[in-house]
């Protein structure tokens, strides 16, 4: 298996690219389009290496690879958190620089339309309690205030948190944390989820329940893409795998199947034991 | 450990601040004027009963709260004793006047200066009751959110509740740090070698400190901050917190007319 391109085509529309009998394939148009990305902390400490990637609307995708692969450097490149030392990211067709964000337009769109949900989840509860977590970002966006009101209380409903609304984040379990951090950005609706390494420090209760919650959003129609080197939940939740190996080079793509089924290429990536 | 202790300590406040009692009921905006009225009739007043009503009010009002009485007097006077009493306690001697008790070596306690420490005693005694009354039947959140009753920037509310939740991740953090220390302990430390250890789990807790920090500034952009916060309170006026409103202002008011 050779890492592959998924694609390249710029712009919105649906594109044929196939059929069977009567039924047309369509490629939904991407949503991200990674070009040859570099990106070195302090200029000088390699995280990312010419990494080409294309993730496409709707779809889910698991970003693999071992610890300090870069997974969660290229989730926040992503998110239009750092930008790249060369190479470029296009996503919904326009380039992420720090400029396009200095706008007042783009960012709000970006930041409706895309969510990271970050490893430590203490680094994402950061306000008092979980009622102002959830009202946080759409608070940022600008909505009114019985807007705001609305979609925290949806979000708390939605992840069974109603009971911790006024708990504050260092009085939560692991698995509550994570829930109310999934919910902290459920209150934008996101278009676009990346998630990760989501199933950190959970019980397997709780890791069934994010499993359920990540494949309803892929139901939903959202694009879910998930940084993990866990390779128990790759199989449940992604349609596409994308490997980051310890040269922090995209070292392969393919379905859960054919990644998970190569060994040579995993006990490569320090994903498994020789 | 007294980590340990500061978290209890702070978990015991949000768990009586939660529960159902008077002041509990009561909107945190007026419960922070009130607080501060209170503070104004305690400090105008010269009047040593109209202080002591004041303290047993503050008393009474902690007992219709559900705050245990003993935990209440303890949190208040404890602290009392160490500070506030060392600056008393020479007032007792120096001050001039009827003497009430000869002492040995020829100290004596006057009338004035018994007064002027039990002044002095009581209306810190009242006003830091006054504090801990507000903080026992206030989550800490609800506390810094009605600062901005008081015209506090939202940026400065932002910052002070984002100290206050990540003040416990440190505190979990370093009392986690020490416990690993003890963990792998075999022999009793030097006091150099406790220094230079104490010396590095400061530095890393700083470093990680600052990571955190940067990280969760990423958080925020993510969700939309644009350095400037937008915030909203959730707090309602009803007639019960007008009620003592009223209540509270001519208490104060009549607390600052007799106490001239």
């Amino acid at each position: 298996m050779a890492v592959g391109r998924a694609g390249g085509h710029d712009g919105c529309s649906s594109h044929l690219v196939g059929k069977i009998g009567n039924l047309q394939i369509m490629e939904t148009p991407p949503i991200f389009d990674v070009n040859g990305l570099c990106y070195n902390y302090d200029n000088q400490i390699p995280a990312l290496e010419h990494v080409s990637l294309t993730v496409r609307r709707g779809e889910r995708l698991v970003i693999l690879g071992s610890n300090g692969s870069g997974k969660s450097t290229l989730l926040k490149i992503l998110d239009g958190l750092y930008f790249p030392n060369q190479g470029s990211v296009i996503a919904f067709g326009r380039l992420l620089t720090e400029q396009a964000f200095q706008e007042e337009a783009f960012n709000f769109e970006f930041r409706r339309r895309v969510s990271l949900v970050f490893q430590d989840s203490d680094v994402q509860l950061f306000m008092p309690s979980v009622w102002d977590e959830l009202a946080f970002a759409p608070l940022q966006l600008g909505l009114s205030q019985e807007e705001v009101k609305s979609r925290v209380e949806s979000a708390l409903r939605d992840l069974q948190i109603e009971k911790l609304r006024q708990r504050a984040p260092h009085q939560l379990s692991g698995g509550e944390k994570k829930r109310v951090a999934l919910a902290s950005v459920l209150g934008l609706s996101p278009d676009v989820w990346l998630l990760d390494e989501p199933s950190a420090g959970l019980d397997p209760l709780s890791t069934a329940w994010l499993l359920d919650f990540i494949n309803q959003q892929g139901k939903a129609g959202k694009t879910v893409i998930t940084a993990t080197h866990d390779l128990g939940i790759v199989d449940a939740i992604a349609e596409r795998v994308y490997v980051l190996g310890e040269d922090h080079q995209g070292v392969a793509e393919g379905t859960p199947h054919q990644v998970l089924a190569d060994k040579a290429l995993l006990i490569s990536s320090r994903l498994m034991r020789p | 450990m007294d980590i340990d202790h500061t978290l209890e300590q702070s978990l015991f406040a949000e768990k009586t601040a939660r529960q159902p009692g008077l002041l509990q009921e009561l909107d945190p905006r007026l419960k922070i004027l009130s607080a501060l009225l209170v503070l104004l009739a305690v400090g105008l007043s010269r009047n040593l009963t109209v202080i002591i009503v004041l303290y047993f009010l503050m008393l009474a009002l902690a007992l219709f709260s559900k705050i245990p009485l003993a935990f209440f007097i303890k949190r208040v006077w404890l602290f009392i004793t160490f500070f506030t009493g060392v600056i008393a306690l020479p007032a007792l001697f120096i001050t001039p006047g009827t003497v009430l008790v000869y002492l040995p070596l020829g100290l004596v306690i006057t009338k004035t200066g018994l007064a002027t420490a039990m002044f002095f005693l009581l209306r810190v005694g009242t006003s830091v009751s006054v504090a801990v009354l507000l903080v026992l039947t206030t989550p800490w959140n609800s506390v810094l959110k009605s600062l901005g009753v008081l015209r506090i920037p939202p940026v400065i509310i932002l910052i002070l509740g984002m100290t206050y939740r990540y003040i416990h991740l440190l505190l979990h953090l370093t009392n986690d740090m020490f416990l690993s220390r003890k963990s792998r302990l075999l022999r009793r430390m030097k006091g150099p070698e406790e220094r230079r250890l104490i010396a590095a789990t400061t530095g890393t807790l700083m470093n990680k400190s600052l990571q955190v920090s940067s990280e969760v500034y990423l958080a925020m952009q993510s969700r939309g901050f644009r350095n400037y916060p937008r915030t909203m309170d959730t707090f309602k006026m009803r007639r019960i917190d007008w009620l003592s409103g009223v209540l509270v202002v001519m208490m104060v008011a009549a607390a600052i007319w007799l106490g001239k």
